[in-house]
């Protein structure tokens, strides 16, 4: 193992530091031979072209605090949740009985890349805990919430959640998930998720990164999806200093379905990007994605989307928008949409644009009265709500339009 | 022409069939020796008698080239080229001018016969002494004139309508004869848009360019014809370097078309080729190409690696190029043909229809750079896959953070006929300007059913059904190319497709 050569010496040492259970035992490995081999890639390296994660190989990350913090937490708004403080699970303050993530241990790491893209990786060879959402066949679970706090006390701490989720056949899920920490602090949040949707089972899953500002934030999402089968993801990327989304999916059985939608509000100093892979490995699979990002200050934004069809997916529906408003000079977006087709009979299409707001439509609702910044407001709000739009769940729905509405005002401020 | 009779006719000739091009021509040839080093560039250098600062440009883009490797980044795949495998200077003995057409190489003759040059302008091509230069000579049959520049393995072999273009001030030759007769414009701008260390076969063509053409047109010139260049790989074992400088001064324009064919071959052969185009003030320049290398047989044996760097520097304002591209022949295609949009208000366009049959492979596209104010660029990529073909559109549009009010559309469709073959869209867009826009879509399909039912039951056979779809397909493009090439490429779109479908 070439460890002494890789950027991310400092997370392999902790890594093997760690104490290794049987169960976790051949993930890490995977983990911490695929973090030796590629390290945390720069820019040089082709799916990380706009996105250097360099600067969280070189950041300084410490221990978590000793002490259990008891921070405030919002209300409830599912039927259950589980709660993580500063990267520990909290089973008291979580009303969903935890499940041991050793449970899910057949299931670890075999969910395509899951073990070894370096986002992944990097996960892989640190994780420790985790939520695992078992749900039987048939059974409805409801809004199933999950909550990651860091707090003002914890510092820069580095943490990494595997999470598993297992839908049985015909079994559905909503995952609401919020991430948030405190301002100014370089703590690094690593989630990734092992989703597997079995026969039309469906699993709708929305995010809300709200991390502070100071933050990392290396997320990545793999979803494996059976015949009929659904799973509906939406991320809205508002917080940490440097975001990566990465959410690969793979349409595995006939008739599987995946919608990947997503909002990346960017200001100053922040860096987001999401990232998206879709695999249509089966027939009669549709996918759609629509991604929105709004830039301010001297944001950068990214948006990478593949879209890979397999040679028997034949009959493949997959269509991909990304769209991205600037709203000041020093903005910046790179998108990378990107179809790759071994079968005939498809209709694939992406399309992507950026501009500025329409300054036509601007002036018809100066025209009518409403002040600029009024007028511009509603514009931004009308561009993002085509995305949120297709969130089923109202409850969902209703924490992203206050999260989007949380964050205009403080653009706007 | 109604479409339809268009098609009926080119699926007639398709019938014939196959590459018709595929002929070798026994003519008497000088080789340098196989292999490439300081020297094999020296002795190019020398043949072509070039002053010392060419030898010296040369041999430092060697020394870059041997510390570059081959890019691998392209969906293409291909066994590791032995660049020491190849002959880098072929070219035809020459001998004391022919006084008519009796005393031609034969041989040279029936090649041009072959690509369908007219009579006229093969005594012109084979260098007859008087041809080509009385005024009767420069509108055949009423048709517009064509300047030509035919390049022959390594050399140009000649030059028509010289006199003619001379009259107007243009400079149109080899670009050896540029270096000879013209230094300080070569001087001035070779290397100038695509430099030295720019890529892995850019840094080759530096160090080995053979021949290519050369044009200059003076400020406030419209070139009074077409200019076209010729390019045939001929001799077995070669590697085709040319290199072509297009410079448009203030106010002037120029339309010129480029061909190319080769032998059938079960080697493959190599075509590294380097084009410079600037455009200043006012000027006008467009480009395009007929590409119909050998693409090797259908089980994917033989053919050309076509890898070639084009690209045009829009240096003036108010400048304009425009790339036209119809690439249905070579094993594998790597080109993206660019334009750097320096001068405010210039304007880039690239048009494009590349077709993969068999087992080619096609990985093309284009770079628009954005700099100035108010530059606009177009971009309408076409790509047809058939039988095991592998075809990408990879592009780049990137607009700079000064590049206020610039304007992007970009559309890239692929159409797919049969299940073994692929399309692949890998467009690149960056934006660092508020108020630029940039639009991008891409879209993936085969043939409808319903378009087929609908040509069937009015009586054409699925070949010609297909035929016209994909000319309607095509037809965006096809129109921007000029009325000859036009027919020439929806005939090539046809042969390249052949047994694609049933």
């Amino acid at each position: 193992m070439n460890a002494m050569t890789s950027n991310a010496e400092a997370f392999l040492r902790r890594a093997e530091a760690l104490a290794t259970p049987a169960w976790v035992g051949a993930l890490r490995r995977q983990g911490v031979e695929a973090l030796a081999r590629s390290g945390l890639p720069n820019r040089r390296v082709e799916a990380y072209r706009y996105t250097d994660l360099t600067p969280v190989a070189r950041a300084e990350f410490g221990a978590a605090p000793k002490a259990l913090a008891r921070p405030e937490l919002p209300a409830q708004r599912g039927r259950a949740r589980m709660v993580f403080v500063d990267g520990v699970l909290r089973a008291d303050l979580s009303t969903l009985p935890p499940r041991p993530l050793s449970d899910a241990a057949p299931l670890l790491g075999t969910v395509e890349n899951s073990a070894t893209a370096p986002v992944a990786a990097l996960n892989a060879a640190l994780a420790e805990d985790g939520m695992f959402l078992d749900i039987p066949a048939g059974e409805n679970a409801g809004l199933i919430e999950l909550v990651s706090i860091v707090t003002e006390g914890a510092g820069p701490i580095a943490f990494h959640p595997r999470h598993v989720v297992r839908l049985g056949e015909g079994a559905s899920v909503t995952i609401l998930e919020t991430c948030e920490g405190p301002d100014g602090v370089g703590y690094l949040h690593n989630p990734v998720f092992e989703v597997v949707v079995a026969e039309g089972a469906t699993c709708a899953h929305t995010r809300i990164q709200r991390e502070g500002q100071g933050a990392y934030f290396l997320s990545s999402i793999h979803a494996r999806i059976a015949a009929g089968g659904t799973y509906d993801n939406f991320t809205l990327n508002a917080g940490a200093k440097l975001a990566r989304n990465e959410i690969h999916s793979a349409l595995e059985g006939p008739k599987a379905a995946c919608h990947m939608n997503g909002a990346q509000l960017v200001g100053q100093g922040q860096l987001a990007d999401t990232t998206t892979f879709l695999h249509h490995a089966a027939p009669d699979c549709a996918s759609r994605q629509t991604y929105k990002s709004v830039l301010t200050g001297n944001g950068r934004g990214v948006f990478q989307g593949k879209i890979l069809v397999a040679q028997v997916a034949q009959r493949t529906d997959g269509y991909q928008m990304n769209q991205a408003l600037l709203l000041s000079e020093d903005a910046e977006m790179d998108a990378k949409p990107q179809l790759e087709i071994y079968a005939d009979d498809v209709k694939c299409s992406h399309g992507a644009t950026i501009g500025a707001l329409d300054e036509n439509q601007l002036f018809y609702l100066r025209s009518r009265g409403i002040p600029e910044k009024a007028a511009r407001a509603m514009l931004v709000q009308a561009f993002l709500t085509e995305a949120v739009d297709g969130v089923a769940d109202e409850t969902c729905r209703a924490a992203l339009d206050e999260a989007v509405m949380g964050w205009w005002q403080g653009v706007a401020a | 022409m109604p479409a339809v009779t268009e098609t009926i006719e080119t699926v007639q000739s398709v019938a014939e069939g196959g590459y018709k091009w595929g002929f070798e021509t026994d003519i008497e040839m000088e080789f340098a020796p196989k292999g490439l080093n300081e020297d094999i560039v020296r002795f190019i250098s020398k043949k072509k008698n070039e002053p010392g600062w060419l030898l010296e440009w040369r041999l430092k883009a060697f020394a870059i080239w041997q510390k570059m490797e081959e890019p691998d980044w392209a969906a293409v795949n291909y066994p590791r080229i032995d660049y020491q495998d190849a002959y880098y200077y072929a070219a035809p003995v020459q001998k004391a001018k022919p006084k008519s057409l009796d005393e031609v190489d034969p041989e040279l003759l029936k090649t041009y016969a072959k690509l369908g040059i007219p009579l006229k302008e093969q005594a012109i091509l084979a260098g007859v002494e008087g041809a080509g230069e009385s005024p009767s000579d420069a509108a055949e049959g009423g048709r517009m004139p064509i300047a030509i520049d035919a390049v022959f393995d390594s050399v140009s072999v000649a030059t028509t309508f010289k006199d003619r273009l001379e009259k107007e001030g243009i400079i149109f030759c080899a670009i050896s004869e540029a270096v000879q007769n013209h230094p300080e414009l070569v001087r001035q701008y070779l290397g100038s848009v695509v430099p030295q260390a720019d890529n892995f076969f850019a840094a080759l063509n530096c160090a080995v360019f053979t021949d290519g053409s050369f044009v200059y047109i003076p400020k406030g010139v419209k070139c009074p014809m077409e200019l076209s260049t010729y390019f045939r790989i001929n001799a077995k074992s070669t590697g085709q370097f040319e290199r072509t400088l297009i410079i448009a001064d203030e106010g002037s324009t120029v339309s010129y078309l480029e061909g190319c064919t080769a032998p059938m071959r079960d080697e493959n052969q190599l075509h590294a080729a380097v084009v410079e185009l600037v455009a200043l003030d006012d000027a006008s320049i467009k480009y395009s190409t007929v590409q119909n290398w050998y693409p090797g047989d259908a089980e994917g044996k033989g053919g050309i690696y076509n890898f070639v760097t084009k690209r045009a520097a829009c240096r003036g304002k108010r400048s304009k190029v425009s790339w036209t591209q119809v690439e249905t022949g070579s094993a594998i295609t790597w080109k993206y043909p660019s334009c750097i949009l320096q001068g405010d208000d210039s304007v880039g366009e690239f048009y494009s229809v590349a077709i993969t049959n068999n087992r080619q492979q096609a990985d093309t596209g284009t770079k628009m750079f954005h700099i100035g104010k108010n530059t606009r660029s177009t971009i309408i990529s076409k790509g047809i896959s058939a039988g095991f073909g592998q075809n990408t559109y990879r592009g780049l549009v990137r607009i700079g953070a000064k590049a206020t009010g610039a304007r992007n559309f970009t559309q890239c469709d692929s159409l797919l006929i049969g299940d073994q073959c692929g399309a692949h869209t890998v467009p690149y867009i960056e934006n660092r300007c508020i108020s630029a826009k940039v639009e991008h879509e891409a879209t993936t399909s085969r043939i409808a059913e319903d378009q087929l039912f609908y040509c069937r039951q009015r009586g054409l056979s699925e070949e010609e059904a297909v035929g016209l779809i994909v000319n309607g397909f095509c037809r965006e493009v096809l129109k921007e190319l000029p009325m000859e090439f036009a027919v020439e490429a929806q005939k090539l779109l046809q042969i390249s497709l052949e047994g694609s479908v049933g």
